[in-house]
């Protein structure tokens, strides 16, 4: 029974906070406040609290509509208006739903930006993005902010200095003018005091799957957790009682030797422990889940889920070093690492989760991820000898999820991973 | 009790099955057209398979007669192709049954003259086909009943006059596709001593051939020694007959391999991926094997395996077919030519035809647009073939390349053309590596599924050793 009610507090809290701001983003005319688009990556979320501005999402709408089954219909209207079959399905499904009256996942209609803030140029279909809303949005102001890619795999004092003279030049005087309000920097350091306490909290809760069984599935329950960090939330003490609650509901399974639990319940037995690069699709994430649980696969480890920010290494924001935090936070998102860093990421997941294998999901309209991910994948197969598995779905378009195709490409991997372990148990004896 | 194990490889295209002992020997091999109903598709192959079993243990018995007398060797052949003209003409039976009754419940008017015209291509075919397995190497072909029949047929009904086409077609389409879902069974022993009959009286109408020393003498040399022989080899083979036949082949275990696996009424545990099955399959019969190239009817796959001929990676194709075996099928449509006529015409080409089309469909409109400009059909052809093997080479870069030695399987490594190009960019990218490609190669999946079957994985892990006898060229 306790684990039921402790279980409903953190998805609890999650809903409280998602419907609180989206109530908020609906009345925001009335109320005043000011409305800043941003993208996950590079978020610049405690920043944008500081000038008492709400954020919106696009990508997270985008997959909250395909979650919803929406995305379809938002994607042929956008393609209705010529943009190609190519281009990124986030994109589109986003730009759909703006022509269809921007009604956002809980029914409320999104506001329009006052502010359309880019703050990682990592992925250039950002600027693109960007772009188009701006031609949509006449009115809005682009602030955008150039994040240097960590070419030789470390972020440099040079690098730290641009993206920090480009916030005290750029961004914020420009967030001051929209929002009216002025820069108060004792407050973004208190928000920043927030941020890391979260960061502490989730990368507890992402460690937690070096249990056996993994209390929770770091992937498709891993999209879940990562919501409040990643939507405006991080910097806020809600966001803190929610990992709090999380992490002790976490631990109460641990305690009980309780495995994941999935949309049918608790995963019975843990075969196959895995580590997966690439982000989930969202057309059919249940249908994608299940043929894993189904098999007894738990993921145990993903790089999707630090896409809003790696903190496995150490890194935190830091309330001393304001802005520099915040620069270093913009180049050290997930994305925004060289290949071999990823690579040593994901190596680093495999040895100390102890999986047995390493999936990729590529996604056909994504970029930033799949550029290198196959050279990855072999570099991670030859160091580690770990058999590698490679699917490709899409993020929010449905027609580029093929179930059977899928589905046969991870029988076919379960049954290697299967033989493999069998084998590895006969070397043993 | 000898025990037997049996892999299914239910593909796209073609339905296998395989037959090993317990030394991992292949003793049967069947083969069939996937149809509609996968059942009915597994059970012939697999009925086709104990067959070849039956005549593999018939061979066995007469083994150091065959190895001595090149006469029981040929006439072990002639008794293979009589066998199956027979199987043959059972469904045949069947499918003129079909036929008549189809025209019957036409709504046409002229309905009886539509069914004088079928019956004379019934009777003009029949004898051809009867021709084609008893005198020539029609059994050899590889071709299934269907492509048999409606070779022939299609040809006449061309014959018939355009009043009469698309009744007859119409007869065709709706007869055939019930008759091929329909499970046949067949007595061995009466089919083969009807076989020895139907050779008795081919060999008592051969005229002694007259031995002139040309090139053809070998031929005849074999003919004159079946002709002098055959009733010995009869008796022979009659003292054996009744032991094959009641000797059980008891299948101690089976595994479903192929895309069609999961519609096999086989339990879960014996149901195996076909990239494990392909892979495993190759490895046994080429055991320093480190790369598989396996391409099928609609899909192709590149697959990294380890020493033990576990998969340790592999690569789909996705989303598109255009590299597979479906892609040359429909390019012999396009061209009106049968499967097996396309890889030896493409050998005769003088330049590869640069086809930039990637998609199938595309590639018919953009074939008809190079014949216009007169480009040669050889040519196209070839320059077909290549654009499928680029294909099937960018799957190999994205599993990994060609680590060691490179085993080419699935039914279109049995096209020569295919496998010059394969030959030619594996050697250009990788270099010189040991190539293999197996008369057998078509049935890997189905070995590797039996091989799987005949061991207990979890107990008994496949060796690096060299455990199959058969040989590769």
């Amino acid at each position: 029974m306790t684990k039921e009610v402790q279980k409903e507090k953190s998805m609890m809290l999650q809903k409280e906070m998602i419907e609180g701001l989206f109530n908020e983003l609906s009345i925001a005319k009335e109320t005043g406040k000011k409305v800043c688009y941003t993208f996950v990556p590079g978020n610049l979320s405690e920043l944008i609290r500081t000038f008492d501005m709400l954020p919106v999402y696009p990508e997270i709408n985008a997959l909250q509509s395909a979650m919803r089954k929406k995305s379809a219909g938002y994607i042929r209207e956008a393609e209705r208006h010529a943009h190609s079959e190519d281009v990124c399905t986030y994109v589109k499904c986003d730009v759909g739903m703006m022509m269809k009256g921007n009604i956002g996942p809980t029914g409320q209609k999104i506001p329009e930006p006052d502010i359309l803030l880019l703050s990682y140029t990592g992925c250039f279909t950002f600027m693109k993005w960007f772009e188009t809303l701006k031609r949509e949005y006449p009115n809005a102001k682009v602030v955008m902010i150039h994040t240097p890619y960590q070419e030789d795999g470390r972020i440099t004092p040079e690098m730290r200095n641009y993206m920090v003279q480009q916030l005290k030049e750029e961004v914020i005087p420009q967030m001051e003018a929209v929002s009216g309000v002025k820069y108060d920097e004792e407050k973004l350091k208190n928000i920043l005091a927030l941020s890391k306490e979260a960061e502490d909290w989730i990368t507890k809760i992402f460690d937690t799957t070096k249990n056996r069984p993994s209390p929770i599935d770091a992937y498709f329950a891993g999209v879940y957790y990562i919501g409040p960090i990643n939507i405006g939330f991080r910097g806020t003490q809600e966001a803190v009682d929610y990992y709090k609650a999380l992490y002790d509901e976490i631990q109460e399974r641990i305690r009980q030797g309780l495995g994941p639990i999935t949309p049918e319940g608790e995963m019975k037995e843990e075969k196959y422990r895995l580590v997966v690069e690439g982000p989930p699709n969202w057309t059919n994430f249940r249908e994608f889940w299940k043929i894993f649980y189904d098999m007894g696969a738990v993921i145990v480890a993903s790089s999707y889920t630090k896409v809003g920010g790696v903190y496995d290494l150490g890194w935190r924001h830091d309330p001393q070093r304001p802005l520099e935090s915040l620069a270093e936070y913009c180049m050290n998102c997930y994305t925004n690492l060289n290949i071999p860093q990823r690579i040593d990421l994901l190596s680093k997941y495999i040895r100390e989760y102890e999986a047995d294998g390493y999936v990729t999901n590529s996604i056909k309209s994504c970029n930033s991820f799949s550029a290198g991910q196959l050279g990855m994948m072999r570099e991670i197969e030859d160091r580690l000898e770990v058999p590698v598995g490679f699917i490709e779905s899409d993020l929010v378009d449905p027609r580029y999820f093929s179930y059977s195709n899928i589905k046969n490409r991870l029988e076919s991997y379960f049954q290697m991973l299967e033989q493999r372990k069998t084998l590895q148990a006969t070397e043993n004896v | 009790m000898n025990k037997y194990y049996l892999g299914i490889d239910l593909g796209s295209t073609t339905s296998k099955a395989v037959i090993i002992n317990e030394k991992d020997e292949i003793i049967g091999r069947g083969i069939t057209n996937t149809r509609a109903n996968y059942k009915v598709a597994a059970d012939i192959a697999r009925e086709e398979a104990i067959y070849d079993a039956r005549f593999t243990l018939l061979a066995n018995r007469i083994k150091q007669d065959m190895e001595a007398k090149p006469a029981f060797k040929k006439y072990m052949e002639d008794i293979r192709s009589v066998f199956q003209y027979q199987q043959f003409k059972r469904r045949m039976d069947r499918l003129e049954t079909v036929l008549r009754d189809t025209v019957q419940v036409f709504p046409y008017e002229n309905k009886n003259v539509i069914a004088e015209k079928l019956n004379e291509i019934i009777e003009t075919i029949r004898p051809q086909i009867r021709h084609g397995f008893i005198n020539e190497d029609l059994g050899a072909r590889n071709q299934f009943f269907r492509d048999i029949v409606s070779e022939r047929y299609n040809a006449e009904v061309a014959q018939k006059g355009a009043a009469f086409y698309e009744p007859l077609m119409l007869a065709f389409d709706k007869s055939i596709t019930p008759v091929e879902n329909e499970m046949v069974l067949y007595n061995f022993k009466e089919l083969v001593l009807e076989s020895m009959n139907i050779l008795d009286e081919k060999y008592q109408g051969v005229a002694d051939q007259q031995e002139d020393g040309s090139d053809e003498d070998w031929y005849f040399a074999e003919l004159n020694a079946v002709k002098n022989n055959y009733k010995n080899i009869e008796y022979s083979l009659r003292q054996h007959i009744e032991e094959i036949v009641n000797e059980e082949i008891h299948i101690a275990k089976m595994v479903g391999t192929g895309y069609g696996r999961a519609l096999l009424p086989f339990p879960e545990d014996c149901i195996k991926s076909e990239i494990l099955c392909h892979a495993f399959g190759a490895h046994a019969v080429f055991p320093n094997t480190r790369t598989v190239l396996d391409i099928g009817g609609q899909d192709t796959k590149a697959i990294q395996v380890d020493r033990h001929g576990l998969v340790t990676s592999f690569h789909m194709n996705d989303r598109c077919a255009a590299g597979c075996g479906r892609y040359l099928g429909y390019i012999a449509d396009e061209f009106g030519l049968s499967l097996n006529e396309l890889g030896p015409e493409a050998m005769s080409a003088t330049k590869e035809t640069t086809i930039c089309s990637t998609c199938t469909v595309f590639a018919g409109a953009e074939v008809k647009e190079l014949l216009h400009n007169g480009e040669e059909r050889p040519n196209i052809l070839a320059g077909l073939h290549k654009a499928i093997v680029q294909r099937a080479m960018s799957l190999i870069a994205r599993s990994g390349g060609v680590r060691n030695e490179f085993t080419f399987t699935g039914g279109v490594a049995r096209n020569q053309a295919v496998l010059k190009y394969v030959k030619q960019m594996v050697t250009d990218s990788y270099g010189e590596v040991t190539m293999n490609i197996h008369t057998d190669s078509i049935f890997m999946g189905a070995l590797g599924g039996a091989m799987f079957a005949r061991r207990n994985i979890s107990a008994d892990l496949p060796k690096a050793t060299k455990s199959v006898e058969m040989a590769g060229d």
